[in-house]
């Protein structure tokens, strides 16, 4: 270790004078003391202080921060131009119209806000508050967390929380180290270990911990966790030693302090600057498909409202050149008007018009969708069945705005490990220069090669293969980063070790590692602790053996391997590599690689996963040489990951194969029936994992991905070496396309039964030669396109050796592709949360790997099986409500709209609105909002359990099919139609007739003539049953909840108007409503056309529904007429005379 | 900006928000969701289905029942008698040319002509005479708008003080008119009077009932005069209209319950129309006890005052005579709808029986295999 760091520091100050002075990094002076004079220019920067601001709005900028933030919005936006155009122009209708409504949501949404942000604040006293102990003049003190600086020294004793980012500088523990657990950052409940500066360790009271005189520079905060590089220089008789720090340095906000008494830490980002406040930066927003088609439809109505305002101004002024009309002696203009400009009255007509006609596009159409979706959520959450004992969990919700986005799934991508698996890893066997060694074979540590298995076991090991074999165990033993831990009550993964204390575990991230020291155990090895640096374990002889851990290269995806370099008791270095075969055998130099490569082989067509160790001896020479580029590499702050890499490239080099070991993972349980069900939805399924081709697909075979009858493409490596990756493609379409042309014929002449359906396997090396962009210009376009359509074609895709951006691009290229499909991804681990975050819905597994997965997701599951109710269940019945919701609403508002446009024209395009200013103001928000709002709670077209049983269902709603623009068309027209018909039927009832009532239910025997606004009312009655009873024909599944909301808004509807027109309402200023309803009543012909018009406006729909549903029935529709001629429906018959009943209220 | 999903209170409990507990009591089980049938969405439900098979009684019932009501109401219709005559005088030949074209809102002295007609058939019980206009915008937003409900409610402040909403009749010459607004002040004023005349010439003048041609609660509630036993005192500060030729509270001298503002024919012409072909209750002619008809056929004469100009909008004004039943006033238009909808249900009805008969029994019986 005899490194020189001067010569190293003036090489990195050298290396760094280059960087533009440190512009990324921050000094941070501990204790607040300043360098000693000549060695650097002390610059004190400015830091935030230690508070945590999660809020977003103070007492006083809350109302015109928060009014910002939600006018922002487009919609609300709109609606308050509309509001403001009313205030400042001569409007059809009061301002109150649209400004009550408007009024009500920003309310509500505000409201809603303030006490979230309430509790927030509430939540950041908490925290900013509680007492935090620093250390200051060689004195514990206790100060409020705000008040922290970066640069204190922090004291924290165990279970404490820590209060920002700190540098660990010494532990109660001799070795420096400290356990934490991150729980609440990544939800990884393990016990990790962090190191202490080494040249601090040893200062372990306060007054010694003020007596450190060193600056740290490190790099500007960033958000990975799992990422820091600094440099540490302490002064030690005015001369700076330099120290590199890594993340195994930095403790983390938020972590807690764990088996450890106490630790002293500087801090060194502060406040918003930690890396959790970072990380808790809001999520790209992810839209649905129906969002989408919403918007496409709102912008439709957009342009209908306009070109309607246009319309009518232009035929306004046309209608207007006689000046007769324009102003006939009884209607008269006031002066002001008359002198204004005749563009501006044109402009100010528009608006009117705008005004008149923007009910089209409600307000409470979002409030609604935004209630249905986070309401609609909550039955994912209540779902019992989605409920797992085994883990106590349920499912999550992390997004509710993606609710019907489950409904539309196409493609599923997903994990292999963790997902498909248990990720319960067992060691099945292990394999030295070709002897098999089976843990169940074993008794009481005496190793037995597994006779019977495979014909290449040597049957008589030599004494230099027994060494072969115990250096094999050792390193296996050494080559991990578990831990051991002596509690009971862990969450992680629980392994107890049957001999030795009985309440220890192994703690890993990896279930393999877990897995693989266990299975040494069973072989004789036991790995006991890690002790003062120091390794121990405990051989076959009971003996203790100690090695010293020089350095841990970890393991990373890219690189695929880990590897340790110790000092045995003998004091030879060794490395120890463990990692992918592909990995592994590139480097090997010597070693039995033929018979190990054929275990390995076999073993992964089992469906197992395999590993293989090497090792290589160091010289003393080549140790320095070792060290020298570890060191180098991590003292760097620029590059360090990629420097680290380099380093270990140059290091892992020259081994010697041991062996290889088998670990299985058992597939979860219903994993195949899910992917089936997937299947036979419609849906393609892929698989993408990092795991090795055989295994993978042996995995998949089980999983029934692929069936006996697949037809297995191959798109590897070993192929693309034999021919061109050119030819490979070619020759796969053609099979592809082949086929599907001899499909069509198939399915043609109907024997589609029994075609071969394909299944495509690719990794990670050929899929970037495929997605390779422009190196051969058009040909590698050609390429991508190639490959999606080969991949078109078939049911199963497997994606093996992926690194996780392979993943997400993966998923990208299907959902950029030329059809747009819905992507679903799902996964466990932190190599998922790419792809989860890139596809349209992200689903996380509750697995072993942490939290990661699950709080990246949109929505989170306890088990793989539980997709297919989430997607076939809860994403059918979401799609089919949102979308109904979606339709209705706009269906319910041009009716609601169009005859006021008609009405135009027979008032001289005057902007008189046909309904009165409550009707017109509480039509959208309480008449007819809550039927809808419910239904779109709690509608189900056909029974849970037959979605299920069926998946073929789920392609009846598959590519947005209810939100088509044939059906918005049709909706539309139907809303048009129901317009015309009221409106004209009241026209005709109205015209040139004594459409009169009949007064003998009034006091007098009298005829009395019936108004404008009379006009306006039967054609809103009309309206509100129409559209109340149109919602109500389209309910399938009736519960006392639609009853109550459908009659019930009828009834309110009834009450309210009798009470509206009942009173002479002194706050009004006119009275045009008063007794309009009660004489409507009383007239015999306004009942019977009420009903008459009613009647013809349900007929069209009724009639398409009935002739659509026995001509050309969708697969739906059969189950359901099928499922009702087979109930016996006594309770029907009651339910009927029970509707029938309270429809003559 | 700043992370607006961030939240603190995560760093306390280290709970999701989504995963805390609803209701759960152990803490093992906490998390497991209430087994209620609202929470699993398995409320018992009627779930009925829209077949061909069960709307197929539905058209045929409504066919069935609409069908007679629109015959009854057909025939009703049919038996209603009502006669409609034209006096604009926009044609050279017309009694009232005169007085339309020498219309002038000066003349202190109505234009008087008289149109002659003859009833076919013989009038029953009560008669209704309304006035139609054609052509005359009642809808027009400036129109509906221009009145104030305050005033006509006998408020005094707003007596004094009219709304706004008046404007431009709001005031003349600085002081309030009363009523204010144009509906009122386009009053129609014209004088309709009906004689019967006999064959040899002696014309009798038809009693015409002035009353009971408004709303009862216009009348009574919503329209009042303003307080002050005597109407001209209560009205001294206002001014009349400027198209009217009588201040407000001469609009019936003779019988103080129908002046001023509670006068039905006021009444009865700010309730503003629906279209701009409208009709409006102008008298009643009571039935004559007896076996009389109340308006036997024969010749009758309509003398009308002609205050009130139409041409000028090419508006056109109408006399109607009309007798009613419980349907109200002649409207073909219901019956017809009536008969149509119920025939088309019909005829749907069939077609769907034929579809039901041809497709129903596949569709049910030739599932789905599983």
């Amino acid at each position: 270790m005899g490194m020189d760091f001067s010569t190293l520091r003036t090489l990195i100050s050298r290396y760094c004078v280059g960087e533009e002075n440190w512009v990324d990094s921050r000094t941070v002076y501990i204790s607040h003391k300043e360098p000693p004079p000549g060695t650097e220019a002390f610059i004190q920067q400015r830091f935030p202080d230690n508070r945590i601001v999660s809020s977003k709005y103070t007492f006083w900028n809350f109302i015109p921060k928060n009014m910002f933030e939600q006018f922002r919005r487009v919609a609300n936006f709109y609606f308050l131009v509309i509001f403001l155009v009313q205030l400042i122009i001569d409007t059809p209708t009061s301002p109150i119209t649209s400004g009550l409504p408007l009024f009500f949501v920003i309310t509500v949404t505000a409201i809603k806000q303030g006490y979230e942000d309430w509790l927030r604040h509430k939540a950041d006293n908490a925290v900013n508050k509680c007492p935090v102990h620093v250390v200051q003049d060689g004195k514990v003190t206790c100060k409020q967390s705000r008040k922290l600086r970066v640069g204190d020294v922090v004291f924290v004793t165990e279970d404490e929380t820590f209060p920002c980012d700190l540098i660990l500088l010494s532990s109660s523990r001799d070795d420096g180290t400290c356990f934490v657990t991150t729980a609440s950052l990544d939800g990884e409940s393990s016990h990790k270990t962090y190191y202490a500066v080494q040249d601090t360790k040893a200062y372990k009271t306060e007054e010694e911990v003020s007596s450190i005189h060193a600056t740290i520079e490190c790099e500007q905060p960033q958000s990975d966790l799992y990422k820091f590089v600094g440099r540490i220089n302490i002064y030690m008789n005015n001369e700076p030693v330099a120290r590199p720090l890594g993340s195994e340095n930095l403790l983390l906000r938020g972590a807690t302090l764990k088996n450890t008494e106490y630790i002293y830490a500087v801090a060194i980002y502060t406040g918003m600057e930690t890396k959790m406040a970072l990380n808790y930066q809001s999520k790209s927003q992810k839209r649905s498909a129906v969002e989408k088609s919403m918007n496409d439809y709102l912008v439709v109505y957009l342009c209908i409202l306009i070109s309607k305002a246009i319309i009518n101004t232009a035929l306004k002024y046309v209608w207007q050149a006689d000046p007769n009309r324009d102003e006939p002696w009884h209607n008269e203009r006031t002066e002001a008007e008359r002198q204004r400009h005749i563009l501006i009255r044109a402009f100010t007509d528009f608006l009117a018009f705008m005004v008149l006609f923007n009910y089209i596009i409600p307000v409470s159409m979002y409030v609604t969708v935004e209630m249905q979706k986070f309401l609609g959520s909550y039955f994912i959450l209540w779902d019992d069945e989605m409920f797992d004992e085994e883990l106590g969990e349920r499912a999550v919700v992390n997004t509710s705005d993606l609710n019907e986005e489950l409904g539309q799934v196409e493609y599923v991508f997903t994990d292999k490990t963790g997902t498909l698996t248990e990720n319960n890893m067992e060691f099945i066997e292990c394999c030295v220069d070709g002897h098999v060694y089976v843990p169940h074979a074993i008794c009481n540590g005496q190793v037995m090669p597994g006779s019977d298995t495979i014909d290449m076991i040597d049957t008589s090991p030599g004494p230099d293969a027994r060494d072969r074999e115990e250096l094999f165990f050792r390193a296996v033993c050494l080559c991990h980063t578990v831990q051991v831990k002596e509690e009971e009550t862990v969450d992680g993964i629980k392994h107890g070790i049957h001999q030795g204390k009985s309440s220890s575990f192994y703690i890993s991230s990896s279930p393999d590692e877990v897995a693989l020291v266990e299975g040494m155990n069973r072989l004789g090895f036991t790995y006991l602790r890690q002790k003062d640096s120091h390794m121990e374990i405990l051989n076959r002889d009971d003996k203790v053996e100690r090695f010293e851990v020089l350095e841990v290269l970890s393991f990373d995806s890219v690189r695929r391997r880990m590897s340790v370099i110790v000092r045995c008791s003998t004091g030879e270095v060794y490395l120890f590599c463990k990692g992918a075969d592909s990995s592994i055998f590139p480097r090997v130099i010597s070693g039995k690689v033929d018979q190990v490569k054929a275990r390995v082989e076999h073993n992964a067509v089992e469906g197992l996963r395999t590993l293989c160790v090497a090792y290589r001896c160091l010289s003393p020479e080549q140790y320095q040489e070792v060290c020298h580029l570890l060191s180098r590499a991590k003292l760097a702050l620029q590059d360090r990951d990629r420097q680290l890499a380099e380093a270990y490239d140059l290091i892992e080099k020259d081994l010697i194969l041991l062996g290889a070991t088998a670990v299985e993972d058992r597939l979860q349980e219903k994993a195949a029936d899910t992917i089936e069900s997937l299947h036979k939805a419609g849906m393609k399924v892929w698989v993408l994992t990092g795991d090795k081709m055989e295994t993978a697909s042996a995995t998949c075979y089980a999983s029934k991905l692929f069936r006996r009858n697949t037809q297995i493409l191959e798109l590897t490596t070993k192929r693309t070496e034999e021919q061109s990756l050119h030819d490979v493609l070619f020759d796969l379409s053609r099979t592809v396309l082949r086929h599907y042309g001899g499909m069509t014929r198939e399915t043609s002449s109907g024997l589609s039964d029994d075609y071969t359906d394909f299944g495509l396997i690719i990794d990670g090396a050929t899929l970037t030669a495929v997605m390779r962009p422009g190196q051969e210009g058009s040909n590698s376009g050609n390429y991508k396109e190639l490959f999606l359509d080969i991949c078109r074609n078939c049911s199963a895709v497997l994606c093996c050796r992926m690194a996780p951006l392979q993943k997400a691009q993966i998923v990208k290229m299907i959902k950029t592709s030329k059809e747009h499909p819905i992507t679903l991804a799902i996964g466990d681990g932190a190599n998922d949360v790419s792809m989860i975050q890139e596809a349209h819905v992200g689903i996380g597994i509750m697995g072993k790997e942490g939290r990661q997965a699950v709080r990246n997701s949109d929505y989170a599951i306890p088990k793989f099986k539980h997709l297919k109710k989430m997607l076939l269940v809860h994403g059918h019945y979401y799609y089919i409500r949102v979308s109904e919701l979606v339709q209705y609403f706009f269906y319910k508002n041009v009716v609601f709209i169009f005859p006021q446009f008609l009405y135009q024209f027979f008032c001289g395009f005057s902007q008189q609105p046909l309904y009165d200013t409550a009707y017109l103001t509480l039509y959208n928000i309480s008449f007819t909002s809550l039927p809808i709002l419910l239904y779109s709670l709690i509608e189900q077209h056909i029974n849970a359990d037959i979605l299920k049983k069926d998946p073929s269902l789920y392609k009846d709603i598959a590519k947005n099919s209810l939100l088509k623009w044939s059906s918005f068309i049709y909706w539309t027209a139907l809303g048009i139609y129901d317009a015309i018909v009221m409106f004209f039927g009241a026209y005709f009832l109205f015209d040139n007739t004594t459409f009169t009532s009949n007064g003998q239910l009034m006091t007098t025997n009298t005829q009395m003539m019936f108004g404008n606004w009379t006009f306006g009312t039967l054609v809103f009655t009309v309206l509100v049953f129409t559209v109340t009873f149109k919602l109500a024909l389209d309910t399938h599944y009736w519960t006392w909840i639609n009853h109550f909301v459908i009659w019930g808004s009828l009834l309110f509807f009834v009450v309210f108007s009798l009470l509206w027109g009942g009173i002479i309402w002194p706050f009004l200023n006119y009275q045009r409503m008063y007794y309009v309803f009660m004489q409507m009543l009383s007239s015999g012909p306004a009942w019977l056309s009420i009903i008459l018009l009613i009647t013809t406006c349900l007929l069209p729909d009724v009639v398409k529904k009935v002739i659509c549903r026995a001509l050309w029935p969708t697969t739906t529709e059969r189950i359901q007429t099928k499922r009702r001629c087979l109930a016996s429906e006594p309770s029907t018959i009651f339910m009927l005379s029970q509707t029938s009943s309270r429809m003559s209220f | 900006m700043m992370a607006s999903s961030y939240n603190a209170k995560e760093e306390v409990d280290g709970h999701h928000p989504g995963s805390s507990n609803h209701g759960g009591t152990g803490p093992i089980n906490s998390k497991k969701p209430d087994n209620t049938a609202f929470k699993q969405q398995r409320l018992p439900a009627w779930q009925p289905i829209l077949t061909a098979g069960t709307v197929l009684p539905a058209f045929f019932v409504i066919g069935l029942i609409f069908i007679p009501i629109g015959i009854g109401l057909y025939v009703t219709s049919n038996n209603i008698k009502e006669f409609e005559i034209d006096y604009t005088g926009a044609e050279p030949n017309s009694p009232c040319y005169v007085c339309a074209q020498n219309f002038s809102w000066n003349s202190t002295t109505p234009c008087f002509c008289t149109v002659n007609f003859t009833l076919q058939q013989p009038f029953e019980n009560n008669i209704y005479m309304y006035y139609g206009l054609s052509n005359f915008y009642q809808n027009h937003r400036r129109y509906v708008k221009s009145r104030d409900d305050k005033q006509l409610n006998g408020d005094s402040k707003a007596l004094e003080e009219p709304s706004s909403d008046c404007e431009p009749y709001r005031k003349s010459g600085g002081a309030p008119v009363a009523p204010c607004g144009a509906i009122a002040n386009s009053l129609f004023n014209d004088t309709l009077d009906l004689s019967y005349v006999e064959t040899n010439g002696t014309s009798t003048p038809i009693e015409l009932q002035k009353s009971g041609i408004a709303w009862w609660t216009d009348k009574h509630v919503k329209f009042k005069n303003p307080p002050g036993s005597n109407l001209s005192v209560a009205f001294q500060n206002t001014v009349k209209p400027v198209n009217w030729r009588r201040p407000v509270y001469e609009l019936d001298p003779s019988n103080p319950d129908n002046n001023g503002f509670i006068n039905e024919d006021l009444i009865v012409w700010m309730r503003t129309a629906a279209l701009p072909t409208f009709r409006k209750l102008y008298r009643i002619i009571p039935k004559k006890s007896g076996a009389v008809s109340t308006l036997p056929s024969g010749s009758y004469s309509l003398r009308i005052a002609y205050n009130y100009p139409v041409l000028s909008f090419d508006g056109r004004k109408r006399m109607i005579l009309s007798t009613i039943s419980w349907m109200g006033g002649k409207n073909p238009f219901l019956g017809i709808a009536y008969i149509t909808v119920g025939s088309i249900c019909f005829f749907l009805g069939i077609v769907l029986l034929i579809i039901n008969h041809k497709y129903g029994n596949r569709s049910s019986s030739a599932e789905i295999p599983n």
